[in-house]
């Protein structure tokens, strides 16, 4: 157990995607810490890694060599089960293009989460609609996504991450299929998860979100280039220390 | 998934994509309509020909007089073997295994009533033949019985051709007298109306039947041309024929390994040759709608297939949101399942209509009218979900075998 702890620990990370004969080196070594409760901003040019990084984070992959601690547990070692379980209530996804199902209703696609966790029906419907009312979305419940604007659909999104309680919100560019008074709204509601004691990560491209988060990381291919902790005005260059 | 939420995609998959969905079923709707139908028509042919087989009789055997071929005893071969009526009595006592048994006496005779005469085969019986040979009464009427033979009654049993020949349709013969050979006779019943594949002297619906006693008087036989037996266990008909040789060959003084001596046509042997074939035929059948509904099968992996590669962006959704193996396969089985189980519903009314509608047609004298019965039903039922089942998993596995992050992308 080496997480110091922090819910995210990495050391020494890094990702090779092999397409045939070529390697390609998406991370090149990443040691990060996060710990609960913070605000963190992953920027970085296209290609630079952030995305395989997150997806690390969030279980979707497996690191290629390096350790990866959620909560003070080696990811390396679990299962296929115990990762589905991991992602399921430990964190919280959000995508771009939301990424709801276009036949489901807002209500049962918040739902989705619980009823892979197995909860009983009557759970389920407290919760969603604890959770839409979180994101003011308590009156579009039996709305399609299709007669939802964008905003909203990304709000659903958000009550669906919520709906498991998550340690962590891991969010890739949330912001960018949106204009920007709506991504405001959802960088406000990250704002309130957070001062709730919720970890949020995000990928963002928006220099004006990032500087809302509480520390932003630039990637650069592969590598951490550097770390800013926003507020307490305290900056410092890191590549690899 | 304990949820509506499977069929919501479903039925929204198939609003989607109408026509896919609807060949997808047609499918699994002709293979189960073709395999109900097809082995529908092997039980219903089946039946078809073990009816005619007990038309002639049950567990029948007949027996005719040879000729010797075999020296015996110091007596040379080339005698001829003739019963008497005796030689009834004597089978029953000394061969427990036959329960019933029947001279048979035949003639030709000139038969009328009021203007009309017909010129038939009249046979000379016992009672105990017409229960042998299945010779029901038409309602209202009987067969022989013991008294007729008793008295040696001028009774007449007819066949049913016999009696529209002579009266015609819309006249009950029952308590009627006809002439025979000039000597009136009593209408006592009439053959009930019987199909029959095999025959000796004729159908039965052509013959008219009088008590043996009077034939005799009548025709002056004394001996009677055959005589018939029934076995009651058919599967031992055959040591019950060793017997018989044993029997009669010491009566006539022939050797009883002399097949000459008798000319025995035993029923059970006819019907249990059939059987294997009408069950070949019923299997045979059965396979080639089998495989018809594997066709089905087929189509429905091969949408699923499309269906996952469809929903990869989907599948690798719900994985991030923790969805297991499980969950995703889950989804994609109870789907192919829906397809198979609509199809297979569809094509059992498709069999169950044909069934009922296949007897309007007429043809079920020469082939028999299809019948479905329960055991099919199941079977097909096992066979569809088995179907399913098979047809759902492999595009399922693949569908929990995709890796989340290139889902995702998808």
């Amino acid at each position: 157990m080496n997480n110091n702890g922090h819910l995210i620990s990495m050391k020494n990370v890094t990702k090779v995607y092999k397409t045939g004969k070529i390697h390609v080196d998406a991370l090149r070594g990443v040691d990060l810490d996060i710990g609960r409760g913070e605000f963190v901003a992953i920027i970085g040019p296209s290609g630079s890694g952030k995305s395989t990084l997150m997806n690390i984070m969030g279980c979707l992959d497996m690191p290629t060599t390096g350790e990866y601690h959620l909560d003070g547990r080696p990811v390396a070692n679990m299962g296929i089960h115990q990762l589905s379980s991991i992602r399921n209530k430990k964190i919280g996804f959000i995508f771009q293009n939301f990424n709801l199902l276009a036949y489901a209703t807002t209500f049962e696609n918040v739902e989705l989460p619980l009823i892979f966790a197995g909860k009983p029906g009557a759970y389920r419907k407290q919760r969603v609609m604890e959770c839409l009312e979180n994101v003011g979305l308590a009156n579009w419940a039996e709305h399609k996504p299709t007669e939802l604007s964008g905003g909203q659909m990304q709000r659903a999104a958000v009550a669906r991450a919520l709906a498991n309680e998550p340690d962590i919100i891991l969010a890739d560019e949330p912001t960018g299929n949106l204009d920007s008074k709506s991504g405001g709204e959802i960088i406000d509601l990250f704002e309130q998860l957070n001062e709730l004691g919720r970890s949020v990560v995000t990928i963002t491209h928006d220099m004006n979100i990032a500087h809302r988060c509480h520390r932003i990381i630039r990637i650069m291919d592969g590598l951490i280039e550097s770390e800013k902790h926003n507020g307490n005005g305290r900056d410092k260059n890191l590549t690899q220390d | 998934m304990k949820s509506l939420v499977i069929f919501k995609q479903f039925f929204h998959d198939v609003r989607r994509q109408k026509l896919r969905t609807l060949l997808t079923t047609f499918g699994i709707i002709w293979g189960t309509a073709a395999t109900i139908i097809l082995v529908a028509f092997g039980n219903g042919l089946y039946i078809h020909q073990e009816k005619q087989f007990l038309g002639l009789g049950e567990r029948l055997v007949i027996v005719w007089g040879g000729k010797t071929a075999l020296p015996y005893k110091g007596l040379p071969k080339g005698r001829w073997v003739r019963f008497t009526d005796d030689d009834i009595d004597m089978l029953k006592r000394e061969i427990p295994e036959i329960t019933m048994a029947s001279p048979e006496y035949a003639g030709m005779g000139m038969l009328t009533y009021g203007k009309k005469t017909v010129s038939q085969n009249v046979i000379g019986v016992k009672p105990e033949w017409g229960a042998v040979r299945n010779m029901i009464p038409e309602a209202g009427g009987r067969f022989l019985d013991e008294i007729d033979l008793d008295y040696r009654k001028r009774v007449i049993f007819l066949g049913t051709d016999i009696r529209t020949d002579l009266f015609g349709e819309g006249i009950d013969p029952v308590g009627k007298y006809v002439t025979l050979r000039g000597t009136p006779f009593l209408v006592v019943g009439v053959l009930k109306q019987k199909d029959q594949n095999s025959s000796y002297r004729g159908r039965d619906t052509r013959k008219v039947y009088i008590p043996y006693t009077t034939f005799k008087t009548m025709w002056g036989h004394t001996h009677p041309e055959n005589m018939i037996y029934q076995v009651a266990d058919p599967a031992r008909s055959k040591r019950v024929e060793a017997e018989v040789f044993k029997v009669l060959g010491r009566k006539y003084s022939f050797d009883p390994k002399d097949e000459q001596a008798l000319w025995i046509w035993d029923t059970n042997d006819s019907l249990g040759e059939w059987r294997p074939f009408f069950e070949g035929f019923r299997i045979f059948l059965g396979i080639i709608g089998v495989f018809t509904l594997i066709v089905g099968g087929i189509g429905t992996a091969n949408i699923m297939y499309v269906v996952v590669k469809e929903r990869t962006r989907e599948i690798g959704v719900k994985m991030a949101m923790g969805a297991t193996r499980a969950h995703i396969m889950f989804q994609i089985i109870v789907e192919s399942l829906l397809i198979t189980a609509i199809g297979g519903f569809f094509g059992f009314f498709i069999a169950k209509f044909f069934e009922k509608a296949f007897p309007l047609l007429k043809l079920g004298e020469y082939v028999g009218d299809p019948v479905i019965s329960p055991n099919t039903v199941f079977v097909a039922i096992a066979i569809i979900g088995s179907i399913g089942l098979i047809a759902g998993f492999f595009p399922a596995r693949r569908a929990a075998r995709l890796n989340p992050v290139e889902a995702l992308k998808a």
